[in-house]
């Protein structure tokens, strides 16, 4: 069985990661931001479990579990803030809450 | 009852926080009150003190009162504390009683004035500095004084502030006054710095045995005192300001700027002579200033037509007078001759002041005349006061001080003929221009009808003071005429008196003759060219046809042109290098410092635009060039 090497999984982990940064950055939707987010989430919690399997220690399956964790929670924060966004500006375009511009 | 010595400068203290405090809700006369009990007090006090020092004088001839340690900084420990000795005890005497009379005369001259209450609290301000810095134990306190003084002179020259012109003299003579102040206040440091100590006496002693004759720092510190002495006395070339000073009322010239205030340059001299002493250089600078002044003042009060102003050169001519003396080392002839001019000068004030009043504020003598039948007590008392001036021969007080002066300027080891011929002359000017001034103001017929007559508060301090200016020379009697030198002897404990050389004997006699008759010749002079009349009149004009002769009348009567001199080469250049630069070039850093801040918060508040995607963008590539910078390094 050909294990897959630690180089190809960081890659891996890196171009998922890139993708949900673009998503964070180019899309104005909040869903698709969160979206993104949760690729990049996923994108570390990657990094760690190949990082776990290439040294034979479980931490980067634990640490794996502590993102999920976190994840879960930053997602229902997440979506709150978007119905009071959708509440306030009747749309899910970030650009239009731009008060505090400077 | 020496201990009640801090009565004397505290009571009008006193009395200028009562008025001031009080203002407006007094009556004027509850502030007239106020205003002259406050320095009767004080001159009350001051006579119970005199009586009891000279009755029982304390050991070693001085009482040092210290009420409390001012400042205690380090070394420097400058007490509030007040000194007693015989130069300061003539001092606060004249002072307090010539201030007291000058407070009863202004009771009545100021009554019609809006800012009466204000007048007599500045005037009691003015008396406490006065007091304060003839009995100031240090040079710190005694320059506390010094300030004060020059203070109420600027307060009260601008007294009737509605008149720019009189705001421009107050500000002109206080400017001028602070170059001489500076001076002051440079010797100040230099004698700290070598002594650790401003306590005058110390200071003395410390410097007998220290400093070599004519040794640097003697003769710097000398020439610094000088310099504050000579602006507070409007010497040369410092004495611009005095005639300007006349834009006050006339109380105030007859206190401030004759009889008191301009005489503090002279104490300063008095009292620090030990340091002038060591440093002969400088006490023969002293000396020809003096000898400068009164002639260039002496002839510079001939020709003017302004009553005040005649008195204001005057003032200037014979406080040259009393710095000759001092030059030539005869402090107690020059302390002499200020005791009497405060006399009879502050009288021709107080005079001049009715003559004015009466005129409805006219001071051109050339429009007076007629005076003598109108205010007969004025005229006789102002005849008094001239005559002393001039130093009429054995009856005035003027002659006896005078006399002394020019009688040691010849025979002092510092004294030269010179000198004294500068002296003589001087007294040939002093009775033309005093006799110009009586015969122009009371002669001839009545050209001008007198308004107000002056009361019983007006002529009795005029009355009081004539006989002080007759009777107040004769505690001083010559030896050529029975010797009876009480003054001298009384000073002798504090002013160490002149040496004098060697002369003929019979010297004294012929000198105190010829300048008898100099002066008797001077009136005659006036006499003949200023009576009151078409006559005289016809023959000053004459005269003034010629064009050199009204040149050199003009140039005079401007006083020398100084005010030229100044303008020209300090005021306006001055003035031009402010303009030239009126944006600072040093301006420039901070200007630019505030357009680079103005520049970067443009910039930064670029950024803050509000769209969250920006903040993530910003956020990696933050986060990508820390990585990269860890990653190279």
């Amino acid at each position: 069985m050909n294990v897959l090497s630690m180089e190809h999984g960081l890659i891996i982990a890196g171009i998922l990661f890139s993708l949900g940064l673009v998503g964070v950055v180019v899309r104005r939707n909040v869903i698709f931001v969160l979206l993104s987010l949760e690729i990049m989430l996923n994108a570390t919690g990657l990094a760690f479990v190949v990082a776990g399997s290439r040294w034979g220690q479980p931490d980067g399956q634990i640490i794996f579990i502590f993102i999920l964790t976190m994840a879960a929670a930053e997602v229902s924060v997440g979506l709150a803030l978007v119905l009071q966004f959708y509440r306030r500006f009747k749309m899910l375009d970030t650009d239009a809450a731009r008060k505090m511009r400077g | 009852m020496l201990d009640l010595l801090w009565l004397i400068p505290l009571s009008p203290f006193f009395g200028f926080i009562l008025l001031t405090l009080l203002g407006q809700r007094l009556t004027n006369k509850t502030a007239a009150f106020i205003g002259s009990s406050s320095v009767g007090f004080s001159m009350s006090v001051a006579f119970i003190v005199g009586f009891n020092f000279i009755v029982s004088p304390p050991p070693g001839n001085s009482y040092t009162q210290v009420l409390w340690t001012w400042i205690h900084v380090g070394g420097f420990v400058p007490d509030i504390a007040f000194y007693l000795d015989a130069l300061s005890i003539m001092m606060i005497l004249v002072i307090t009683a010539v201030s007291f009379l000058i407070h009863i005369y202004s009771v009545e001259f100021m009554r019609d004035d809006d800012g009466y209450i204000r007048f007599f609290a500045y005037m009691n301000l003015f008396v406490g500095s006065m007091l304060t810095l003839v009995l100031a134990d240090n040079l710190l306190l005694l320059y506390l004084g010094w300030e004060g003084v020059g203070l109420c002179s600027y307060l009260l020259i601008g007294f009737w502030y509605r008149d720019p012109a009189n705001g421009r003299a107050a500000m002109k003579a206080f400017v001028v006054t602070r170059i001489g102040d500076a001076s002051l206040t440079v010797g100040l440091f230099l004698l700290f710095t070598v002594f650790d100590t401003l306590r005058i006496q110390e200071i003395s002693r410390l410097a007998l045995q220290q400093w070599p004759v004519g040794s640097a720092l003697a003769v710097a510190s000398a020439a610094l005192l000088l310099g504050g002495a000579v602006g507070k006395s409007a010497q040369l070339p410092l004495q611009t300001w005095l005639p300007d000073a006349m834009a006050g009322p006339t109380p105030v010239s007859a206190l401030i700027h004759a009889a008191t205030m301009v005489t503090a340059g002279v104490y300063l001299i008095a009292r620090t002579n030990v340091l002038f002493t060591l440093a002969p250089q400088v006490q023969l600078a002293v000396a020809v200033i003096g000898a400068a002044t009164l002639l260039l003042a002496g002839f510079s009060a001939v020709t003017q037509r302004d009553i005040k102003r005649v008195l204001a050169y005057s003032t200037i001519s014979q406080i040259g007078y009393m710095f000759l003396a001092l030059g030539v080392g005869a402090w107690s002839a020059a302390i002499f001759h200020f005791m009497t001019h405060a006399f009879f000068k502050s009288l021709l004030f107080l005079g001049a002041g009715v003559v004015i009043l009466g005129l409805n504020q006219e001071h051109d003598m050339l429009k007076m005349g007629g005076l003598r039948k109108q205010l007969p007590i004025t005229f006789w008392t102002f005849l008094i006061g001239s005559a002393s001036l001039s130093a009429l021969p054995l009856v005035t007080a003027g002659f006896y001080s005078k006399d002394m002066i020019l009688w040691q300027v010849w025979a002092s080891d510092k004294g030269s003929i010179w000198l004294w011929a500068a002296g003589f002359a001087g007294a040939f000017l002093t009775s033309i221009y005093t006799f110009r001034m009586l015969f122009l103001t009371f002669s001839g017929d009545t050209t001008s009808q007198v308004s107000r007559k002056p009361g019983p508060l007006m002529t009795i301090p005029l009355v009081i003071l004539a006989a002080l200016s007759l009777v107040g020379g004769f505690i001083e009697i010559p030896d050529t005429l029975g010797g009876k030198p009480i003054f001298t002897t009384f000073l002798h404990s504090v002013l160490t008196p002149a040496t004098l050389l060697q002369v003929k004997p019979g010297t004294e006699g012929n000198l105190q003759f010829i300048t008898s008759v100099i002066s008797l010749i001077g009136i005659i002079f006036a006499y003949r060219y200023f009576l009151h009349s078409p006559q005289h009149t016809g023959r000053r004009e004459k005269i003034m046809q010629n064009p050199i002769a009204f040149a050199v009348h003009c140039f005079l009567f401007r006083g020398w042109n100084f005010d030229l001199l100044y303008d020209t080469f300090a005021v306006r250049p001055f003035l031009w290098i402010a303009q030239t630069n009126k944006n600072d070039f040093i301006d420039l850093i901070y200007r630019g410092i505030a357009l680079l801040s103005r520049a970067l918060n443009s910039v930064l508040s670029f950024t803050q635009s509000g769209k969250v995607r920006w903040y993530a963008m910003g956020i990696a590539i933050g986060a990508i060039v820390f990585i990269g910078i860890v990653e190279i390094l």
